[in-house]
C-alpha cells in the first residue's frame, strides 16, 4: 500500500452529478466521484449497479443525461472513444479486446494511421521500456491465442500505457483470472500507481476490493451510497474493510422507504411441504458456477430467500429447478411428486412457475404483441387455441382482463412489449406466471432495476402470492427486499447454501456475517 | 425515480386508435416498398444506358413480353408455380429463424424423384394418384436430404446457412448423378429421364398454356401464411425465429421443432421441383439446375415473409425473368442482367430501411 501521504493533487477526471437514465432504469443517479494520480479507486458494486454504466460513460461510449465529467478540473464532454484515448483515458473491458490470430505487437500497431508503415522498431523500444519499468515480459511476438489470459490483460494494459494513459480503468478484470494471476494484476497495479497512474478498478469481490484499492466507493442500484477514502483505508485491517463494505451493500439506511415492517404471514408448520429439492447438483461450465448438495424445503404460504452475491449459482439453481438447466443429482419434487426427470413444459403444467430476470432476453419475445406475450408459455392450450387454432377475441378478452388487473400500462394489447417499461414488463410477467394453476413460484431477481413503485408493488404481489398459499422461492441480491418480506432466508456462496436464517430481529447481521463467509 | 405515468386504458378503447395507426403503417410500408423499386429502376436503367442499351426499350420488352402479350403471361403464370413453392418454404424457414439456402438441391431432388417416379406410377395406377404418389416421394426425398443440416442445428446447434448451402452442392451434384446413371432414359441419346406424356402431366387451366401448379402454389403460399400466423403451431415456429431463449423458457421443444422446420422447408422445396416437372417439364435432362431457390430468396425477403406480400413479388420475379429473357434476346444484354436488376432493388430497399430506421432515431431523440 503506498504510504506517500497524498498532497492536494488535483483529480485527473472528476464526475460532479452524472445520471444517466435508461427506458425506465436509472442507471447512474447523481453520482459523485473523484479520480487522483497515484491511487487505485475500487468501484464495488453488485451486477446492475451502474458500473459499467459509468465506465461507458468515462470510455466515450456514452453520454450523461445530467451533471458533468471534469478533466483536469475542466468540464469536458467526452463524446468518442478515440477522444477518451486522447483525454489519456484507457479501458482494459471485462472481456478480451485483441484479435487472437495476430501477433502481440500487430495488435499494439492497430489503430494507427492507415497511411502509414506501422513503426515497429519504436514499438518494441517503448515497450521495453514500459515493461522494464514494471517488471513484466512481454512477448511481442507471440500470438495473441498462444498466451494465458493473464497475459493477455497485460498485452491490454500495456497497449493503454503505449497510448500514454493517464488513467486506467480495469473493468472486471479479475473475472477470467487464476488466483495467481489475481495475485500478479495485483502488484502490477500498485506498480502502476507508484509511477503516478489513476487506476479505477472495478470488482464485485470484496476480497480484491480491500487488498487491492487505496479507495473505495461502492455503488448500489445507481446510487453511490459509500466511500472509503484513503486516510480511513490505510487506518483500517481487512477484515474491518470487508465488513464495512459489507454495511455499505446491504445495511439499512435511514429514511429508507422499502424498509416496511415485516409482515410475515404465519405458515403452518404442520403442512407438509409443496417443494423439496434434496441434494441437488449442477455441473459448472465454461462461465457459470455448478451448484453443489443444495437442499431445501418450501411449505404452502412460506417465502424462502435466496441471499449471496450474485453470481454464486443463483441463476444456475432458478433454471435446474425449471428444467432449464440439467441436474447431474438430487431429486426435487413438487407436491410429493418427482420432477427431477421433467421437461420444462411438464413442470409448469404440474404448478412450478419460474419468473426470470432477463425480461427481454428470455422472458418475453420483445416483438411480440402484448396479447402474445401473456401466453407464451400456453401456446395451444384452450380456450386460447381450439384445434391449434388462435382464438383471437379469447387472447384479447384475458390479455386485457390481465392488463387490468395487474395494471399494466401499456398503449394497446397490440403493443410490442419490449416497447414497455421494464415495470410493466415485469407486470406481463406478474400476470403470466401468477395466473392460474400456480403453486410453486421461483422469482429470480423480481424488482431488478425497477424503479420504488413497482419495486413496492412487485413485492405486493410476491406477498400475495404466499397469502394464496403457494411455495414461494425468492432469488435477490437485495438483502432489504428479502428481509421485508421472506419467512426464511438461505445465503447461497460458490454453488451452495451455506446456511439458513429465520428471519428474526437477528437476521440482518446473521445473514450478513453468512454473505462474506463467517459463521452466522 | 420515475414513476410511469402513462394513462392505464382498457384494450377496447384503444382499438380503435391502433387500427387507424396500423393502416396508416401499412400505407408507408408500401411506400416503403414502391419507392425503392422505382429508384432502383432507374439506377439499373442508367447501367444499361452505360452499356449502350435504351432503358426504355429493355422496360418496353421486358413489360410486352412479361405481362402483356398473351403467350408471355400465360408463361410467366406457369413459371410462379415452382417459385410460389419454394417461397412458402423460405417463409417458413424464415420466420422460424432458421436460413434454410438449401432450396437448389432439395428442389433438384425434388424433381429428379418426381420425373423417375411419376411414369412408373401412371402405368400401374390411376393418373391421379400417380402424380399425387410422386408428389409425396418428391417430399419425402426432400425431407430426408434436409435431416442432415436439421439434425446438426438442434441438437450440436451447427449453422444451417453453411450445412444446407454444402448439402445445396451435393444435392445438385447427386440429382445429376441420378438422371445420368440411374433413371436416365435407354430410349435417347441425350441423358435425361424418362418423359412423362403429355396427357399424364397436371392440367393446364381452361383453354390456356398456364399449368394448375399455379392454383396448387398458391394454395400452398397461403395455407403456409395461415398456419404461421393464425395457428399455435406457427406461433411455436415465430417464438424459436424471434428469440431461442424465450423458446427454452417457455419449455417450447426447440429441437424437435427445428426438425420440423426443415422438413416443412425442404418438403415444399421438393414439392416445387415436382411441380415444375410433372406440371410442365415432363422430364429432368441431365445438367438442369435453374436456380430458383437462390432466386426466390430476395423475393421472400421484400415481402417480409409475408405470405400475401410473397406472391406479389413472385409475379414480379416471374415477368422479370420471362421478359428478361426475351429482351435480353433482342437488346443482346446478358440473361443475367434481370439477376442484376433484382440485386439493385434489394440493395435499395436496404438502404431504405437503414434511412428510414435512422429518422425514426432521430425523430424519437
Amino acid at each position: 500500500m503506498s504510504n506517500t501521504t497524498p498532497s492536494p493533487v488535483g483529480d485527473i477526471v472528476a464526475l460532479e452529478g452524472v445520471t444517466k437514465r435508461f427506458p425506465g432504469i436509472v442507471a447512474n443517479d447523481s453520482i459523485d466521484l473523484s479520480i487522483r494520480p497515484g491511487e487505485v479507486h475500487v468501484l464495488l458494486g453488485e451486477n446492475g449497479a451502474g458500473k459499467s454504466t459509468l465506465i461507458g460513460m468515462l470510455s466515450g461510449l456514452q453520454q450523461p443525461d445530467e451533471g458533468r465529467i471534469l478533466v483536469d478540473g475542466k468540464p469536458t464532454p467526452i463524446t468518442s472513444p478515440r477522444q477518451a484515448l486522447a483525454l489519456g483515458i484507457g479501458t482494459v473491458f471485462q472481456h478480451m479486446m485483441l484479435v487472437p490470430t495476430l501477433t502481440v505487437a500487430e495488435n499494439l500497431l492497430l489503430g494507427g494511421p492507415w497511411w502509414q508503415r506501422p513503426r515497429t522498431e519504436e514499438l518494441e523500444a517503448r515497450v521495453a521500456e514500459i515493461s522494464k519499468s514494471l517488471g513484466i515480459v512481454v512477448k511481442l511476438h507471440a500470438r495473441v491465442s498462444e498466451l494465458s489470459l493473464g497475459e493477455q490483460q497485460q498485452v491490454e494494459i500495456v497497449r493503454a500505457m503505449v497510448r500514454n494513459s493517464r488513467l486506467l480503468i480495469l473493468d472486471e478484470s479479475t473475472s477470467m483470472l487464476t488466483p495467481q494471476g489475481i495475485e500478479e494484476l495485483g502488484a502490477l497495479m500498485r506498480r502502476l500507481v507508484e509511477q503516478g497512474l489513476a487506476i479505477v478498478f472495478i470488482t464485485h469481490k470484496l476480497k480484491e476490493a480491500a487488498a487491492f484499492g487505496d479507495r473505495i466507493s461502492v455503488l448500489k442500484l445507481g446510487r453511490k451510497v459509500g466511500e472509503i477514502p484513503p486516510e480511513r483505508f490505510r487506518a483500517l485491517g481487512e477484515q474491518e474493510i470487508i465488513s464495512e463494505i459489507v454495511e455499505l451493500m446491504f445495511g439499512k439506511r435511514k429514511d429508507d422507504p422499502e424498509a416496511a415492517e415485516r409482515p410475515l404471514g404465519s405458515v403452518r408448520a404442520e403442512a407438509a411441504p409443496l417443494l423439496q429439492v434434496a441434494d441437488l447438483e449442477v455441473a459448472a461450465t465454461e462461465n457459470a458456477p455448478g451448484l453443489s448438495a443444495i437442499s431445501f424445503d418450501i411449505r404452502p404460504g412460506e417465502i424462502l430467500g435466496i441471499a449471496g452475491i450474485d453470481g454464486n449459482g443463483q441463476k444456475q439453481l432458478a433454471e435446474a429447478l425449471a428444467g432449464q438447466r440439467a441436474a447431474t443429482g438430487g431429486s426435487v419434487r413438487l407436491a410429493g411428486a418427482a420432477i427431477e426427470t421433467l421437461s420444462v413444459s411438464e413442470r409448469s403444467r404440474l404448478g412450478l412457475r419460474y419468473l426470470t430476470d432477463d425480461r427481454l432476453g428470455e422472458g418475453t419475445v420483445g416483438t411480440f404483441p402484448v396479447s402474445i406475450n401473456f401466453f407464451l408459455k400456453q401456446v395451444g392450450a384452450a380456450p386460447f387455441w381450439r384445434n391449434g387454432v388462435e382464438q383471437r377475441t379469447e387472447i384479447d378478452r384475458r390479455a386485457g382482463e390481465l392488463v387490468r388487473e395487474y395494471d399494466v400500462r401499456t398503449p394497446s394489447l397490440k403493443t410490442p412489449v419490449a416497447r414497455l417499461s421494464g415495470g410493466n414488463i415485469q407486470k406481463v410477467l406478474l400476470a403470466r406466471e401468477l395466473a392460474e394453476g400456480a403453486k410453486v413460484v421461483i422469482f429470480n431477481k423480481p424488482t431488478y432495476g425497477l424503479d420504488l413503485a413497482n419495486t413496492l408493488a412487485s413485492r405486493q404481489r410476491i406477498g400475495d402470492a404466499a397469502q394464496r398459499g403457494l411455495a414461494v422461492l425468492l432469488i435477490s441480491t437485495d438483502l432489504e427486499e428479502l428481509l421485508s418480506i421472506c419467512n426464511r432466508i438461505a445465503v447461497m456462496a460458490n454453488g451452495s447454501l451455506v446456511g439458513t436464517v429465520a428471519n428474526a430481529e437477528d437476521a440482518r447481521t446473521r445473514v450478513g456475517r453468512l454473505m462474506i463467509g463467517l459463521a452466522a | 425515480m420515475s414513476i410511469d405515468t402513462a394513462p392505464s386504458a382498457g384494450a377496447t378503447a384503444l382499438d380503435a386508435t391502433s387500427n387507424v395507426g396500423t393502416r396508416r403503417d401499412m400505407l408507408r410500408r408500401l411506400m416503403m416498398t414502391v419507392g425503392p423499386i422505382l429508384v432502383a429502376l432507374v439506377l439499373a436503367g442508367c447501367i444499361l444506358l452505360v452499356v449502350g442499351v435504351d432503358p426504355l426499350a429493355y422496360y418496353g420488352y421486358v413489360l410486352e413480353k412479361g405481362l402483356l402479350s398473351p403467350l408471355g403471361i400465360q408463361q410467366t403464370l406457369t413459371r410462379m408455380a415452382p417459385l410460389l413453392f419454394l417461397a412458402a418454404g423460405l417463409i417458413v424457414a424464415f420466420r422460424a429463424g432458421m436460413w434454410n439456402l438449401g432450396g437448389d438441391g432439395q428442389f433438384l431432388l425434388g424433381a429428379v424423384t418426381a420425373a423417375a417416379s411419376a411414369p412408373f406410377f401412371v402405368e400401374i395406377m390411376p393418373a391421379w394418384l400417380a402424380l399425387f404418389c410422386a408428389f409425396l416421394a418428391a417430399t419425402l426425398v426432400a425431407m430426408i436430404w434436409s435431416l442432415v443440416p436439421a439434425l446438426l442445428r438442434a441438437y450440436q446447434g451447427v449453422n444451417e446457412i453453411i450445412t444446407t448451402l454444402m448439402m445445396t452442392f451435393l444435392g445438385t451434384s447427386l440429382a445429376n448423378v441420378l438422371v445420368k446413371l440411374v433413371f436416365r432414359d435407354p430410349g435417347t441419346t441425350v441423358p435425361q429421364t424418362r418423359t412423362l406424356p403429355v396427357e399424364d402431366r397436371l392440367p393446364r387451366l381452361f383453354d390456356t398454356t398456364i399449368t394448375s401448379g399455379l392454383v396448387l402454389g398458391l394454395a400452398a403460399i397461403i395455407i403456409v401464411h395461415l398456419v404461421m400466423t393464425r395457428t399455435a403451431f406457427g406461433l411455436k415456429l415465430r417464438v424459436v425465429g424471434a428469440n431461442p431463449r424465450a423458446a427454452v423458457h417457455a419449455g417450447l421443444g426447440v429441437p424437435g421443432l427445428t426438425i420440423a422446420v426443415f422438413a416443412i422447408s425442404a418438403g415444399l422445396a421438393g414439392l416445387a421441383g415436382a411441380v415444375d416437372i410433372i406440371g410442365v417439364q415432363g422430364n429432368v435432362r441431365a445438367d438442369w439446375n435453374p436456380a430458383y431457390g437462390l432466386a426466390v430468396i430476395p423475393a421472400v425477403f421484400l415481402a417480409r415473409m409475408n405470405g400475401f406480400a410473397a406472391i406479389g413479388f413472385v409475379f414480379l420475379l416471374s415477368v422479370l425473368s420471362i421478359g428478361g429473357e426475351s429482351a435480353a434476346r433482342r437488346l443482346g444484354v446478358p440473361n443475367h442482367f434481370t439477376l442484376v436488376l433484382v440485386s439493385i432493388v434489394l440493395i435499395v430497399l436496404a438502404l431504405a430501411e437503414y434511412v428510414d430506421h435512422r429518422y425514426n432515431q432521430s425523430r424519437k431523440a
